[in-house]
């Protein structure tokens, strides 16, 4: 199967740096807005996450929890997501788009349905937090039929019998937790520590792209630039709450941390 | 669906978790599946291990006071001129409440493990006070999770869990109640898991929390049979078993062992939150007829909207606010062995001033949920025909509530 995520990872390596991934939640803090964050911090994020903003986050810290909240309360529903997307992947600049939730939103959506809607507004991957392995083995046969990654969470408590089951059943790119943390979560793990439980994963399948998340931010990330790929989520949710409160344009704040993030792992 | 004979409930669920094929499961992050998995095995253990089993009976006994009163209410009886209404009183119980019983089995279980730490959500604040008394006579720390607007509204439980010792952690996300601190209680334990223990405070949650559960309340209806037997000679012919239903710990664990008796004889009926008469919010999933989704780990009937958002609820107890059922209730009603029908705040309030005018017993607004149902139906009913309510909480803790609504005569 092809997806531009291959091709993302791939610009990356050539440039001798991990992949910057971007979290934020759809529809934080308008539905306009939140594509208008997107498109900005196209130019200097390689993956964009789309959080799909569920009330009921039993992985989110309160960063996250706040944008899921307020993109809510703002009325944001699973079709205006989808709408989102749609929006920005007319952009010629997009990039690959992957939406991160709980399970339930797809659930009520109806799995099919929700995948031929992925397709159709160009959604290239999945992260469902609390749909993990075996749960998700036929969705997972599901995303590959239209070629959409789903991307699989690996734990430090995974054990590793079952990191090898996850990995050989999975899709090109995985996503490794940092620590045992909700997101958003200080890192109280050193990187070294983190990089080798890492490297530990990547030698069951070093051609899989493995993503390291929770916990990244503009101090921590540079230590960590020998994985494939670093998700900064929570940080970016924090710059937007920060803005809404000091009445500054949250696109330019936003987008200017991405561009600082990309900066230190150059 | 298929209800099996001979087989526990709790043990009918499919190598996945699931009752019925789709209640239940584990729907967690990741990070959980590991402390989970070990939590079964030592679980599914010890559960067959014959000293643990003495163990938990000794504390059984001689802690929590076993068994509870089972009484007949001859006052009510002869108003309601029906069905003679007995009670089993399970607020005797240490603690005031049936939450004391899983409380108590996952201290036992912690401590087997080696945590340290214990942490549990709670509503009426009785699954929290239970769990810091448990917490305390074992040695573990204990965290309580609890909705602001719980604590605020059942501060005798809250002042009894500080007083254990135990750190109460107010949530202020969403509705502030149960399904709030039920969610940060989870997210706790993804942070923590290596060192904490998690309790769930009734049969919800991923699918282990659901069956120790419903493991440690089967107390109460293993009592009440030898009390019926005892009283009667044998289960009496037509038995009538009515507990409200929050997550349903009190009304799995009141009908356990009557699971493999027909209907016709024994018959189950759960009373959930109906709210407020005037409001359309309600926490009773069951009788109302919500869909399946997945809240807490677990795939259930949940009040939701057509998105996928979890509908915020609304009842005078706190103890039964949650949008959610235990899988093992979705089971019980999709295979008809027990059948669920809601009252709302004005009822239990009018169910508990009656109880209290004509007997020395002061059920919760819980309980008070399952006397209204019962009251009104008994009426109807045979003089032959035993209807038992479960008494599983104590008004004290609704001081507050009782007081501002039924004035300071009913406190
Ligand atoms: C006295 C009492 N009854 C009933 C409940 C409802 O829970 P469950 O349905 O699990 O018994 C609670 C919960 O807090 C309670 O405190």
């Amino acid at each position: 199967m092809f997806n531009p995520i291959d091709l993302a990872f791939k610009k990356a390596k050539e440039e001798n740096r991990p992949a910057l991934l971007t979290y934020t939640v759809a529809g934080d803090n308008t539905k306009k807005q939140s594509l208008v964050i997107l498109n900005a911090i196209s130019k200097h994020a390689d993956i964009l996450e789309l959080g799909v903003p569920h009330n009921t986050p039993v992985a989110d810290g309160s960063q996250i929890q706040t944008s899921s909240y307020r993109a809510i309360k703002n009325g944001i529903k699973t079709e205006d997501v989808f709408w989102i997307v749609k929006k920005y992947k007319k952009n010629k600049n997009s990039k690959p788009i992957i939406l991160m939730g709980y399970y339930n939103m797809i659930f009520q959506y109806g799995k099919k349905k929700f995948l031929e809607k992925c397709k159709k507004v160009g959604v290239n991957g999945l992260i469902v937090v609390d749909f993990p392995w075996p749960e998700n083995k036929s969705f997972l046969k599901e995303c590959k039929r239209k070629s959409i990654y789903l991307i699989q969470l690996l734990s430090p408590t995974t054990s590793n019998e079952r990191l090898k089951k996850i990995i050989k059943n999975s899709h090109p790119m995985n996503y490794f937790i940092s620590m045992l943390s909700t997101t958003g979560g200080k890192l109280k793990v050193s990187p070294k520590k983190i990089m080798l439980n890492y490297f530990k994963i990547k030698k069951i399948n070093p051609k899989k792209n493995v993503v390291i998340g929770f916990g990244i931010t503009e101090k921590s990330i540079k230590s960590l630039n020998k994985a494939d790929g670093l998700v900064v989520g929570s940080a970016i949710c924090k710059e937007i709450t920060n803005s809404i409160q000091k009445r500054q344009n949250p696109v330019t704040n936003v987008a200017n941390l991405v561009k600082k993030l990309k900066y230190k792992i150059l | 669906m298929k209800l099996k004979k001979g087989i526990p409930v709790i043990d009918q669920g499919n190598n996945l978790g699931f009752w019925g094929g789709k209640f239940g499961g584990n729907f967690v992050p990741e990070t959980l599946k590991k402390p989970i998995e070990d939590l079964e095995i030592l679980f599914n253990k010890l559960k067959k291990d014959k000293k643990f089993i003495a163990e938990r009976d000794r504390h059984f006994k001689n802690w929590i006071g076993t068994p509870t009163r089972f009484i007949k209410l001859e006052n009510l009886t002869k108003y309601v001129g029906g069905a003679q209404i007995w009670s089993k009183v399970v607020s005797d119980a240490n603690g005031g409440a049936h939450k004391i019983y899983n409380a108590t089995v996952h201290c036992l279980l912690a401590k087997r493990s080696g945590k340290k730490i214990i942490c549990g959500d709670t509503g009426a604040g009785y699954a929290g006070k239970m769990l810091s008394m448990a917490a305390k006579k074992f040695g573990l720390k204990c965290k309580i999770f609890m909705g602001a607007k719980d604590i605020e509204r059942q501060q005798p439980n809250v002042r009894a869990m500080k007083k254990n010792g135990a750190e109460v952690i107010p949530v202020y996300s969403g509705s502030q109640t149960l399904v709030d601190a039920v969610s940060e209680c989870m997210r706790f334990w993804v942070a923590n898991c290596d060192t904490t223990a998690m309790c769930v405070g009734s049969t919800v949650g991923p699918a282990v929390f659901v069956r120790i559960c419903g493991w440690s309340t089967s107390q109460i209806s293993r009592e009440l049979k030898f009390q019926l037997i005892n009283e009667f000679g044998s289960i009496p012919k037509k038995l009538k078993l009515y507990n409200c239903v929050g997550g349903g710990s009190s009304s799995f664990g009141f009908w356990n062992e009557f699971m493999d008796y027909d209907k016709k004889q024994c018959e189950f009926i759960g009373v959930e939150a109906g709210g407020p008469k005037k409001s359309k919010r309600h926490a009773a999933p069951l009788t109302y007829g919500s869909k399946i989704g997945i809240l807490h780990g677990a795939a259930q009937y949940v009040n939701q909207n057509s998105d996928g958002q979890i509908e915020e609820t609304e009842s005078i107890s706190a103890g039964l606010d949650y949008p959610g059922i235990s899988p093992l209730h979705c089971f019980l009603k999709d295979t008809k062995r027990a059948r669920y029908t809601a009252a709302s705040d004005e009822d239990a309030l009018n169910a508990y001033k009656l109880v209290t005018k004509y007997e020395k017993l002061r059920p919760s607004l819980e309980p008070s949920h399952a006397f209204s149902v019962a009251i009104k139906e008994a009426k109807k009913m045979s003089k032959n025909t035993i209807v038992v309510v479960n008494s599983c909480g104590d008004a004290y803790k609704d001081k507050k509530i009782l007081e501002k609504r039924l004035g300071k005569k009913y406190v």
